[in-house]
């Protein structure tokens, strides 16, 4: 079983197929094993084939896994589309409440049919058949019906203990049905003996609102949109808490500027959005960058163009994110490349707003962001709120009104910087180009002294390393990515060490500023260069060929069809390249 | 105690006579007349001739891009809800590009105050039409008279459910002063339109035709300007060529109602999460 399960349970939206989801991955996880979940929906609120994929393993890891041992099919269209995925001596559910569903006679799968529909009917509602599923699946492997209950009750308290009882009874029946009427049997990994004192089972929205909060943001300024919505769900919920504030801005255009303004006035504060809303939000970046205010926009990516596909992850939007909006600025790009790191990043994210004072734009997508998955810490103790050139009010002292050179130009290109209130720091923070003091004007050579100020301030950036790299410089293969698909690609990395290759992974975690010179030795070490990203055109290879050079040698593992990139496409896609390049 | 100098920012670059004089010299005034630190306000200003207001009045001051001024005003407020915050820019600005905003503002209910200097015409860019230019006004853009039907702020703002509609007029610096000093202590979203006659650009919508045709709702000893029918009334009888507070209007703010939103500003207070909050939070993803 190499350590590992692959359960997924599918049906229509809208018939609880989530929830049912998250109480096995929730029980998993109490009991000291990692789920990660990654949920497979579209864009309607009812209908429509959906699915929830949990991969149980013994280790914390950052990928759903590409396969599956046992699936619930609560309709035929679930089994015709995950079929496929299905290993060999695998397990298939199939509620015969709509009848005999249908199965390839492909692959070696035990079948299963079970009236799970009928079951819940007896045991008193047709909705617990999600339980009567949860129960088989206690079943086939080794689990009890007692194993789900701190989760049930947890869910259900609210509504009585009758409920409780009624879905425990539920899962009983499930779990009694299956043992006598079948035999096959899986095999969960080897359960952890000691948890973490910090097993937490978390989404990178979840962790990413978390680090903004921890990072002293009390004002969130967004549209709903998925997949970010959650970022506001959960601030909604505790940012009140500490007195602050999530405001639904009439449009994103609208947020952005709220943040800016919020920002310019001296709190923390931020929007979240994705690519449509992140389109809409250009203008304000150079504004951003112009007036040198601090600005965090939080990009939950999905699959683009335009509406493209709003429940679909996707890496497209990085040349947007370093090139979006007209003229020239400087900006921060970040792309957590695991839970914790959208974390530690939205909380880095404020700091290096206020440090460098220009936006920084904190890109994970739908696959980080709203897949769960169980880790075992998240360092809040290393927690630290700087807020780089701001002036206390004794700073200001002897400083007469209209004296405060908010924009002076200065050897690191970052000036003082005053907020409303304080006195001796008036300044106008503008659009325009202006002076030290802030005054608009079009003198050529003040021009210029500002322009290049503002293009020093990154020079000195220092604060996150940008990239993290495992195997060595001079390996056949070096396998590049960037944000999310860390865990998919470090799986990758072991799977074609297996086969003999000698590979090396460097995964990006700030695209601007480049990580260059950490990067180099391993793309000019490399025998070829494999840059994975879902997205069509190889933006990040397109990075490597501006910023380190080795045209040549540049290959790309691309996938933009809505699902995510699984092991076998990088593993497929290096071997092709590796032929042709032992070929030449 | 500040004086009028002390709100005196940058030498202002408006056209001899414009308008937008009358604007900030009664801004000026109100501020002093209320007993206000300049570093204790800030005001965001928007794109165009009116967009220069926030560097040209002494206090702190955004010069953000167009059509921006209400979000970003209501973002600076938000922030530090202890300052005195106004926002103010052109009828481009505000009822053009903007106007998606200015409905929005106006049902939050942010306490800051918005002046929209409004001259029927885009002034900055050298003449052309605007969303309150009157139909048939010949522009650049439209040298065979503008065809749309101009945009009615103040009847906009009563149906938007805005808790202060007033008018102004720049070339009434008293008056205008009383009106703004009423805006600023209003609590909650306030706005006042002011006629501000573009010397340059407009022929039409000049001081004369003002002086001569502006109805004050002061000199009507029945008006009430807490009843919204007579300001609908009154907006329709004079086709909005009214000057005065015409509706006033206390709601809750937006800050006040708000569940559990800082009582002082957010801006001036330091915001650690303990270990034991983290405890707390992190209990639910365990």
């Amino acid at each position: 079983m190499n350590g590992e399960l692959g359960w997924k349970v599918g049906g229509e939206q809208g018939e609880g197929i989530d929830s049912t989801g998250e109480i096995f991955a929730w029980t998993l996880h109490r009991l000291g094993y990692y789920a990660f979940a990654y949920r497979h929906f579209m864009s309607r609120v009812k209908g429509g084939h959906t699915n929830y994929k949990i991969r149980v393993t013994d280790r914390a890891v950052g990928h759903h896994g590409d396969d599956l041992h046992i699936l619930v099919a609560f309709d035929q269209e679930t089994v015709n589309v995950n079929w496929d995925e299905m290993v060999d001596g695998g397990i298939v559910i199939a509620d015969v409440a709509s009848g005999d569903v249908q199965h390839p006679e492909t692959g070696n799968v035990h079948f299963c049919s079970i009236p799970l529909t009928g079951l819940a009917k007896e045991s008193g509602s047709a909705i617990m058949k999600n339980m009567v599923a949860v129960g088989v699946t206690a079943a086939i492997v080794g689990l009890t019906p007692e194993d789900f209950l701190s989760v049930i009750e947890d869910r259900f308290k609210k509504k009585g203990q009758a409920v409780v009882d009624s879905n425990l009874s539920a899962v009983r029946i499930g779990y009694d049905y299956y043992n006598q009427h079948f035999s096959h049997h899986l095999q969960l990994p080897l359960r952890p003996v000691a948890i973490a004192p910090r097993h937490l089972y978390i989404s990178g929205n979840e962790a990413t609102a978390l680090g903004a909060l921890a990072a002293g943001c009390r004002v969130l300024a967004a549209y709903p949109i998925t997949p970010a919505t959650e970022i506001m769900y959960w601030l909604v919920k505790y940012l009140p808490e500490y007195g602050g504030v999530v405001v639904q801005a009439e449009d994103e255009i609208s947020a952005v500027n709220m943040a800016l303004g919020a920002n310019y006035a001296g709190a923390r504060a931020m929007t979240s959005t994705s690519g449509p809303g992140f389109s809409l939000m250009m203008e304000t970046l150079g504004l951003a960058g112009i007036s040198e205010t601090p600005l965090v926009i939080v990009d939950v990516q999905r699959g683009g163009p335009s509406t493209g596909l709003p429940t679909k992850t996707e890496q497209s939007d990085l040349y947007e994110a370093l090139y979006g909006s007209h003229g020239e600025s400087p900006r921060i790009v970040l792309t957590p490349t695991t839970i914790e790191e959208c974390f530690r990043f939205a909380v880095e994210a404020f700091n290096l707003a206020e440090t460098y004072q220009c936006p920084v734009i904190l890109a994970s997508d739908l696959y980080m962001g709203m897949s769960k998955g169980s880790i075992d810490s998240l360092d809040t103790s290393s927690v630290q709120i700087r807020r780089g050139k701001l002036v206390t009010q004794s700073e200001l002292e002897g400083v007469s009104r209209g004296e405060f050179k908010r924009y002076q130009v200065s050897e690191d290109g970052i000036s003082p910087r005053a907020i409303p209130g304080q006195k001796g720091g008036r300044f106008i923070a503008l659009g325009n180009e202006h002076d030290e003091f802030g005054s608009e004007m079009e003198d050529q050579s003040m021009r210029v002294l500002q322009m290049d100020k503002r293009a020093r301030k990154l020079q000195s950036f220092h604060e996150l390393s940008g990239a993290s790299v495992s195997g060595p410089k001079d390996a056949q293969i070096t396998l590049v990515g960037f944000g999310s698909t860390r865990g998919v690609i470090d799986e990758a990395r072991t799977a074609l060490m297996q086969q003999g290759l000698i590979v090396a992974h460097v995964q990006v975690s700030v695209v601007a500023p480049f990580p260059a010179d950490l990067i180099r030795p391993y793309i000019a070490g490399a025998g070829t260069v494999l840059a994975v990203e879902v997205n069509s055109r190889g933006q990040l290879a397109d990075q490597l060929r501006l910023q380190l050079g080795y045209h040549e040698k540049i290959q790309s593992c691309l996938k933009y069809d809505g699902d995510p990139m699984l092991v076998k496409d990088i593993v497929k896609r290096a071997k092709e390249v590796i032929a042709v390049g032992s070929v030449n | 105690m500040a004086v009028l100098t002390d709100f005196k920012g940058e030498k202002p670059t408006w056209c001899p006579g414009c308008g937008d004089y009358g604007v900030l010299n009664a801004l000026q005034r109100t501020a002093v007349d209320l007993g206000l630190d300049p570093e204790d306000m800030v005001v965001v200003s928007g794109i165009g001739c009116s967009g220069k207001l926030s560097a040209y009045f002494g206090s702190y001051g955004l010069h953000t891009i167009h059509g921006r001024t209400l979000p970003t005003a209501q973002g600076v407020k938000l922030a530090n809800r202890d300052l005195t915050v106004l926002a103010a820019g052109g009828d481009g600005d505000g009822f053009g590009i903007g106007m998606g905003h200015f409905i929005h503002a106006m049902r939050r209910n942010v306490d800051i105050t918005y002046l929209v200097m409004d001259n029927h015409i885009y002034g900055l860019t050298t003449g052309q039409t605007s969303p309150t230019s009157d139909p048939g006004f010949v522009t650049k853009t439209a040298p065979k008279g503008a065809v749309e039907f101009p945009v009615h702020p103040l009847s906009l703002a009563l149906s938007a459910g805005c808790g202060f509609v007033a008018q102004g007029f720049s070339g009434d610096i008293p008056q205008l002063s009383a009106i703004l000093k009423r805006a600023i202590q209003h609590k909650g979203f306030s706005f006042v339109n002011i006629f501000s006659p573009c010397v340059t650009f407009n022929k039409q919508n000049t001081y004369e035709f003002y002086k001569s045709n502006v109805v004050k709702v002061d000199d009507d000893p029945e008006y009430d300007s807490a009843n919204l029918g007579l300001a609908m009334a009154k907006i329709e009888q004079t086709q909005s060529i009214v000057t005065g507070v015409l509706y006033e209007h206390n709601r809750p703010t937006y800050e006040d109602s708000v569940p559990n939103y800082s009582k002082t500003g957010l801006a001036t207070a330091q915001h650690v999460l303990t270990e034991a909050d983290f405890e707390r939070l992190l209990t639910q993803f365990q």
